[in-house]
């Protein structure tokens, strides 16, 4: 597979390492009341979609960018490439 | 041997004679014959014996689809089994021998499978061999192995290299006959990078099999005059002997380039063959068209061949393989079989089945002597030498299929074509398309370059095709001819016949699927090239369902096979995975170490002297000399990891489940790092050494995972941290020095003053050494002992090992590696990967207390979960044996006293064992059922699978001063 990298343009998917669900983005505050039960969901409950799926990779034979890609899991048809970082400033993370 | 079958004509160079052997006996042959052309010259149509009966057997095709023609190639180390002789370019000195036969090829002992036909028909091993069980594995498989069967391995080490490659292109097009010819005319003279792959040692496909013109040159001419235009194309890359293997992802092509098989040995330096990655933006697949059999009464006698391949055999390589030639078929494309052959001399007879004429038997026991026909109503034998064949013509869809898209059935010619859009950016076109004459490859050739050109943003040239042939291809469907009580088949290679396929519709296998793995049709070689359509088609007309209804197979790559070396390339060996030397590694080697693999590392594992013959000698001798005086250990493979920025405490603050933002500058902390489920994930020690600095240490086993993590969580969890990563396990060289004499060794390299009061235990500078050298200096221990670990930067390791001893000599120092870096931990009670092993918690491990709870980190919630904080969990313990003589076993369970060794009584494992030789015992670290209240207690340690069981006591595990007092010393 390609990937287009956002910032180094199309790259041999050799070069990474696939981590899974882009979810893990919303990772819940471990300080908050009822952590138990949304860290709970967080790590085991996901999602295994046939079709068009989010998920991260890591550039690590490269710049080391982590990367949300989006990938349809029948046809391996990738539609969108976004840095980590950005979808992570979008979903409201911070520090 | 006489050359008694050639005749005038063909692309074969007759001013040279090459000589080769088969089966030991010489022959002659010219340059552009394959193996198979050369012994059918030689009038030698007898190539090999079949899979399952022993059946006489000659090729029946001309190309990569053969089923039959199977040779060992060349001797020793480089033999070859499997080889398909229709395919082997001749060279000079090429040896080949037939295979699955014994004595010889004319006389067959195993041929008495042949007459005992009826025994072994599909599913016949199922069926006969299920009891007893156990006599599978022991008794049938192999007898059956050694009846049944292809070619056997050299059990030599392959001597030829092989690579890999990567190429990129605008165009890949797949096959060079008409059709990929034009098309890269078409798309090199746009000036698109091209690749132009073709299989044959000689481009131009069928044009070089036929005898009709194209542009007014004989068709071969016409190809050779387009390959030499295109050799002039520096933007066209000409790829001959390259087999597309498989269709990947986004315009990703596999290759196979056999660069040195057409030469007695690859020339120096040569890799025997290439796997190439091509990356292409558009691709054509022109890869022809594969002609079947019909099936009918002993139709796989040497001689019986497809009917244009018998055309070729006689165009293009100047062999007749009979002067008497039959000719059966259902289409016009055979009539050009005949034609062509009466017009090189032969006499031909035409058996049409669509005026209702076939062939109901044959004769001959090595090889076709005569033919029985059946015509209105009358049955005639006459003598002939060969047969051509013609079922029709499927196109060549694998790799349009590879996608898992099915092909579509196309009436008008009776056959499958690709899918549209199975694989996007590939277009088929030519033969392969379903497209038959030479002026509609030629024309579907263009139009698909175009088609790509187009969508490569690059205008065409006009278009300019020559004159060709246009041909009518009409068929009437014929599969096979019935009747008869005899066996007639589909699949020659895999000894399937049309009884076959009709017992396994009888027992109902009648999905494709099934068919295929009840009968073994279309498995091995040639995966069915010849056979499939045509079985599938029998299995069709048994149920009443249509062709399409009834299926193909998942067609799959590689499309022909692919050498177990092509694959493994350079990675074999010592050169299998990187390997990583340590910056002491010379000097060790020097000394005679024995080294271990860690991982990618090839670290130290003792330093044997003179008169040690046993390897406890050397690590017992390490580890007193150490504890006595000071050791030197290279422990530069652990993970170094510097960060950076403002919120770089914050940052180890969420990925260690203990605080580092309130570490002191110039101090060093033990960290514990957990996994988000709980589980301890790796340690180490990170090290402050400025405001917004600190340096971190991981596990050798993990230091790439760590690196990776924390960058997961730098940019997915935390983004707007002000927090850099870099690793820099391999610049810095790092030695840990340890023993009571640490700090006198190392004050005499260090330029600062590294005092008990300057640099206390826990404590980290950064210094010079050796008059100047930049260096860092952490004291830290895993051993137990007064420790220090010093770095410099890596090229300076071998310097630092050289004068580390050197300066070390006036106290005896040693050098020691991980087995005794292993002991010393041991006794020091320190976990390591026994005890950081994927299912422990910090809580297990004695550390429970490490887990923060007032700030948010990795790990730090569901570590809390019920199920990990059991009071009846497992804990950490020192074991010892009550006899000091007896040895323990990694791995070995603790148990009660009196209770029975079955898991119910089980209570945890030993983790680690070592013979301390401070204690002068085995002693060991394990994981214990309420491990932390039963110190002092006596349990049973056993190892049913090494038959030992020892008495044990649970100590602590601090074997070793347990207040700590040497190594704040």
């Amino acid at each position: 597979m390609i990937i287009n990298h956002p910032i180094l343009g199309p790259r041999d998917s050799q070069e990474f390492v696939y981590l899974g669900d882009a979810a893990l983005i919303d990772r819940p505050d471990g300080l908050a009341e009822g952590a138990l039960d949304t860290f709970h969901d967080y790590l085991y409950l996901r999602d295994n979609p046939a079709g068009l799926h989010r998920e991260l990779w890591y550039h690590e034979q490269g710049d080391r960018s982590w990367l949300v890609v989006t990938r349809n899991t029948l046809t391996h048809e990738i539609t969108q490439v976004e840095l980590a970082r950005d979808v992570a400033r979008a979903r409201g993370r911070s520090k | 041997m006489t050359q008694s079958n050639r005749i005038p004509g063909g692309q074969i160079d007759r001013s040279r004679s090459l000589s080769f052997t088969f089966d030991g006996v010489t022959y002659q042959g010219h340059p552009g014959d394959t193996l198979a052309s050369a012994l059918l010259a030689n009038g030698q149509r007898l190539m090999g014996r079949s899979f399952k009966y022993h059946r006489p057997r000659g090729p029946i095709s001309a190309g990569s689809e053969e089923p039959n023609a199977l040779v060992e190639l060349r001797g020793g180390a480089r033999r070859e089994p499997n080889t398909r002789a229709t395919v082997v370019e001749l060279f000079d000195g090429l040896s080949a021998e037939s295979q699955n036969r014994w004595p010889s090829l004319k006389f067959d002992a195993m041929a008495v499978n042949d007459r005992l036909s009826n025994f072994f028909t599909a599913g016949f091993y199922y069926k006969t061999f299920m009891w007893p069980k156990a006599f599978w594995e022991k008794l049938y498989e192999p007898i059956i192995r050694r009846a049944a069967g292809l070619g056997s391995l050299s059990r030599e080490e392959d001597p030829d290299q092989y690579d890999k490659g990567f190429l990129h292109c605008d165009l890949l097009i797949i096959g060079a006959g008409p059709a990929g010819l034009m098309a890269a005319l078409t798309a090199g003279r746009a000036g698109a990078r091209v690749i132009l792959a073709d299989e044959d040692f000689r481009m131009g496909g069928r044009l070089n099999a036929e005898t009709h013109e194209v542009g007014g040159l004989t068709g071969a001419d016409w190809a050779a005059q387009a390959v030499a235009e295109l050799r002039s194309m520096a933007n066209v890359r000409m790829m001959p002997r390259t087999t597309i293997i498989g269709a990947m992802d986004h315009g990703i092509y596999a290759a196979v380039e056999r660069v040195s098989d057409h030469l007695p040995v690859p020339l120096p330096g040569k890799p025997r063959q290439i796997l190439w990655r091509i990356y292409s933006h558009r691709a054509i697949l022109a890869g022809g068209a594969t002609e079947r059999p019909i099936a009918f009464e002993n139709n796989d006698r040497p001689g019986i061949l497809l009917a244009g391949s018998l055309r070729a055999y006689a165009n293009r390589w100047g062999v007749a393989v009979g002067r008497r030639v039959a000719v059966f078929t259902n289409n016009d494309d055979g009539l050009r079989t005949a034609s062509d052959l009466k017009a090189k001399g032969m006499e031909v007879r035409v058996i049409d089945a669509r005026k209702g004429e076939e062939v109901v038997d044959t004769a001959g026991r090595l090889g076709l002597s005569s033919v029985t026909i059946r015509s209105g109503g009358r049955t005639e034998t006459f003598a002939c030498e060969a047969l051509a064949v013609s079922g029709g013509w499927n196109p060549n869809v694998n790799i349009a299929s590879h996608h898992r898209g099915r092909p579509v059935w196309n009436d008008t010619i009776a056959a499958f074509v690709p899918g549209q859009g199975d694989i996007p950016g590939l277009e088929a076109a030519g033969a392969a398309a379903g497209r038959f004459s030479t002026r509609a490859a030629l024309e579907t050739g263009a139009a698909a370059a175009e088609g790509a050109l187009a969508d490569l943003g690059r205008s065409a040239p006009a278009r300019d095709l020559p004159t060709a042939e246009d041909g009518p291809y009409a068929i009437t469907p014929k599969w096979y001819v019935g009747g008869g009580k005899g066996r007639a088949w589909i699949d020659q290679q895999n000894d399937v016949t049309l009884k076959d396929v009709k017992l396994a519709h009888q027992e109902n296998y009648t999905s494709v699927e099934h068919l295929k793995r009840y009968t073994t049709l279309g498995m091995a070689t040639d995966q069915g090239k010849t056979g499939n359509v045509l079985g599938l088609a029998v299995m069709a007309s048994l149920t009443g369902k249509s062709i399409p209804q009834t299926g193909t197979t998942v067609y799959r790559p590689p499309y022909t096979p692919v050498a177990m070396g092509t694959l493994a390339g350079r990675s074999r060996g010592q050169e299998f995975k990187p390997k990583r030397l340590t910056p002491s590694h010379k000097w060790a080697s020097e000394q005679g170490a024995v080294f271990v693999e860690v991982g990618q590392w090839l670290r130290t594992q003792w330093l044997p002297r003179a008169g040690e013959t046993q390897w406890r000698e050397s690590v017992d001798r390490e580890v007193l000399a150490t504890r006595k005086s000071v050791g030197i250990c290279d422990v530069t493979t652990l993970g170094k990891i510097d960060i950076q920025g403002t919120d770089a405490g914050a940052f180890l603050d969420k990925v260690y489940a203990n605080t580092f933002s309130t570490l002191a500058v110039g101090k060093c902390r033990y960290g514990l790092m957990l996994r988000e489920d709980g589980i301890v994930y790796d340690d180490g020690t990170t090290a402050r050494l400025g405001q917004n600095e600190y340096v971190m240490t991981t596990t050798t086993a993990n230091a790439v995972l760590v690196f990776r993590n924390l960058e997961y969580a730098r940019q997915c969890l935390y983004p707007d941290m002000d927090v850099q990563l870099i690793s820099t396990t391999e610049a810095w060289a790092q030695f840990s020095v340890a023993g009571p004499n640490a700090r006198k060794l190392l004050q005499k390299l260090v330029d600062q003053d590294i005092s008990d009061a300057e640099l206390p235990y826990m404590g980290c500078r950064e210094i010079t050494v050796c008059g100047g050298l930049r260096a860092r200096i952490f004291r830290i221990s895993f051993s137990g002992e007064l420790a220090y670990e010093i770095a410099v930067p890596t090229r300076y390791g071998d310097a630092l090992i050289r004068e580390l001893v050197e300066q070390g000599r006036e106290f005896d120092a040693v050098v020691y590696g991980t087995e005794a870096l292993g002991v010393m931990r041991v006794e020091k009670g320190h976990v390591a990967g026994n005890e950081l092993n994927g299912q422990s918690t910090a809580l297990n491990m004695g550390l429970g207390k490490m887990v923060s709870k007032k700030k948010d980190s990795i790990g730090m919630v569901l570590s809390q979960r019920e199920g990990m904080n059991d009071p009846n969990g497992y804990r950490l313990v020192g074991v010892k044996p009550v006899d000091p003589a007896q040895k323990l076993t990694a791995g070995s369970h603790f148990l009660e006293k009196g209770a029975a060794p079955v898991i119910a009584n089980d209570l945890g494992w030993l983790t680690s064992v070592v013979h301390s030789p401070h204690l002068g015992c085995s002693i060991a670290l394990g994981y214990l059922k309420k491990g932390d209240e039963r110190r002092g207690q006596r349990l049973r340690s056993a190892n049913l699978l090494a038959g030992a069981e020892v008495e044990v006591e649970i100590v602590s595990p601090h074997f070793f001063d347990p207040e700590g007092e040497r190594l704040r010393g």
